[in-house]
């Protein structure tokens, strides 16, 4: 079994938190070991390198240093901290007088950071060092007949810390297939849903996600399935919102890909956080459930 | 460097984690066109570029612009000069912080403000108390407008209405205390 750093993330705790239930059981299941990171800290996310950049990439050190102890990568399922901490990291990493004036600030509380962190996304983790072939070999439901359109997200591949192509990714696809699924492809697969601006714009990013559902439905999707806490979030709970705006008509269940992997499995709901879900999945796994 | 004045704003800009970029543009235009929020930009993302290189530092730093942009890395992609936009225009949005700039109609820096305030209180983000805070600093009747959205999070388990506090929120107080008295002017 391999062992690894898992870093959670603050949505683990609130609106992701069935992106964490499912994520600890299919590791399990996988032949992972997840040692969640004593006692860590907010990456920061886009907000604090927004309002201080350099602010940002001290309280992001702390969990780089406090990993780094551990001697093993650290993964996290969510596509922002992964973004945010290996911002942190190549900074460094790019700039020594930078990385000089962080580990004088980690002083204050005994630590350092030397620059052998890495920083992984699990679900590239599961492919890398799982591989799909394993995962299909302990496949006991395959998902046959059920037509996803998968949706990676942004922050996943594009700053190009990723693992697949920022402009095609197909790793997603890959999990879907293995799992027995149906791809349905559809031309806004790569297009973003907004992000966090639902909250201060939220006129654009209801638009934005009018188009996504909309295309996914229109392809023939049952379900979306995305790795993102952000994406799944604002396409399952503004689901409705984007209906009255747009007089539409949508119940598209979005789940996470972990969420997707585990009914494969054949985990049970509670072990994959499915009642977490706003658009209710049941009907559409119940054939698989 | 604080003489801000004294320097030009290029420098200014490219001394900033994410701004180092900014000499390399070439004005193609294709950060704009891949930019799903340019339509709400004051200025669209290489015209703002194009008004950093031309020195017009108080017409950058007080737009909205860069504060529409949702990060979704379309420009960082597709860029041929690899200025790396996104990161540059967060840096924008760190300086004109830094500087005191208050951006007229843009609810975003209230949205970030009130994040950092609940990582800097417990050391992680509360979203109940990231969005609370947010509407009471903009529009608490916007609140209303929301209240599905809230309910079928909170219905479902996923807003916790109590914050948790880490073990090492004093330490992580004293990495910044640190900072701060060793910043200097960055
Ligand atoms: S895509 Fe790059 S080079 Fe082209 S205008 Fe935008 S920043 Fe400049
Ligand atoms: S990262 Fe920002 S500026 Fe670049 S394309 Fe996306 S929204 Fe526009």
């Amino acid at each position: 079994m391999k062992s690894y750093t898992y870093y959670p993330g603050c949505s683990s705790e609130a609106t992701a938190v069935g992106l964490d239930i499912s994520a600890r059981s299919v590791a399990e299941a996988l032949g992972m070991e997840l040692k969640e990171l004593e006692d860590w800290n907010c990456c920061g996310s886009t907000p604090y390198g927004s309002l201080d950049e350099l602010e940002a990439i001290v309280v992001a050190a702390r969990n780089l240093a406090l990993a780094e102890k551990t001697g093993l990568d650290l993964v996290t399922p969510c596509s922002a901290c992964f973004v945010t901490l290996n911002k942190a990291r190549v900074h460094m990493m790019e700039k020594p007088q930078l990385k000089a004036k962080v580990n004088e600030a980690l002083a204050a509380a005994n630590l350092e950071y030397k620059g052998t962190v890495k920083v992984r996304l699990l679900i590239e983790a599961l492919m890398a060092d799982i591989t799909t072939q394993q995962i299909a070999a302990k496949v006991k439901n395959p998902l046959k007949g059920l037509k996803i359109a998968p949706y990676t997200g942004c922050q996943e591949v594009r700053p190009r810390f990723g693992f697949d192509h920022p402009e095609n990714p197909v790793a997603l696809d890959s999990i879907v297939e293995v799992l027995g699924a149906e791809v349905v492809p559809y031309p806004s697969k790569c297009k973003c849903c907004g992000g966090s601006a639902v909250i201060a714009e939220e006129g654009l990013t209801l638009e934005l996600m009018y188009r996504l559902l909309d295309d996914a439905t229109k392809n023939g999707a049952q379900c979306i399935v995305t790795p993102c806490p952000l994406c799944q979030m604002n396409l399952d709970a503004y689901q409705g919102k984007v209906n009255s705006k747009f007089n539409a008509k949508f119940n598209l269940p979005v789940l996470f890909v972990t969420q997707l992997i585990g009914v494969a499995l054949g985990l049970k709901g509670d072990k994959l956080g499915l009642n977490k879900n706003i658009i209710n999945p049941n009907k559409v796994l119940a054939k698989y459930l | 460097m604080g003489k801000t004045q004294a320097m030009n704003f290029v420098n200014e800009v490219s001394q900033v984690p994410g701004g180092e970029g900014v000499n390399l543009c070439m004005q193609c235009g294709t950060c704009t066109a891949s930019c799903p929020s340019a339509k709400i930009w004051e200025f669209t993302p290489s015209e703002i570029i194009a008004m950093v290189r031309a020195d017009m530092r108080d017409e950058v730093l007080s737009s909205s612009s860069m504060w529409c942009c949702l990060s979704c890395y379309s420009c960082t992609v597709r860029c041929p000069r690899d200025v790396k936009p996104t990161n540059l225009f967060h840096s924008l949005e760190s300086l004109a912080i830094k500087h005191g700039y208050k951006p007229q109609n843009t609810n975003t820096p209230a949205m970030y403000n009130s994040f950092v305030k609940s990582i800097k209180k417990n050391g992680r983000v509360s979203e109940f108390n990231m969005m609370m805070g947010y509407y009471l600093s903009t529009n608490p009747f916007a609140a209303l407008g929301m209240m599905s959205v809230a309910w079928n999070l909170l219905s479902h388990g996923r807003m916790p209405l109590s914050a948790r506090k880490i073990k090492g929120k004093n330490d992580l107080d004293k990495i910044i205390k640190k900072l701060e008295d060793i910043r200097g002017d960055q």
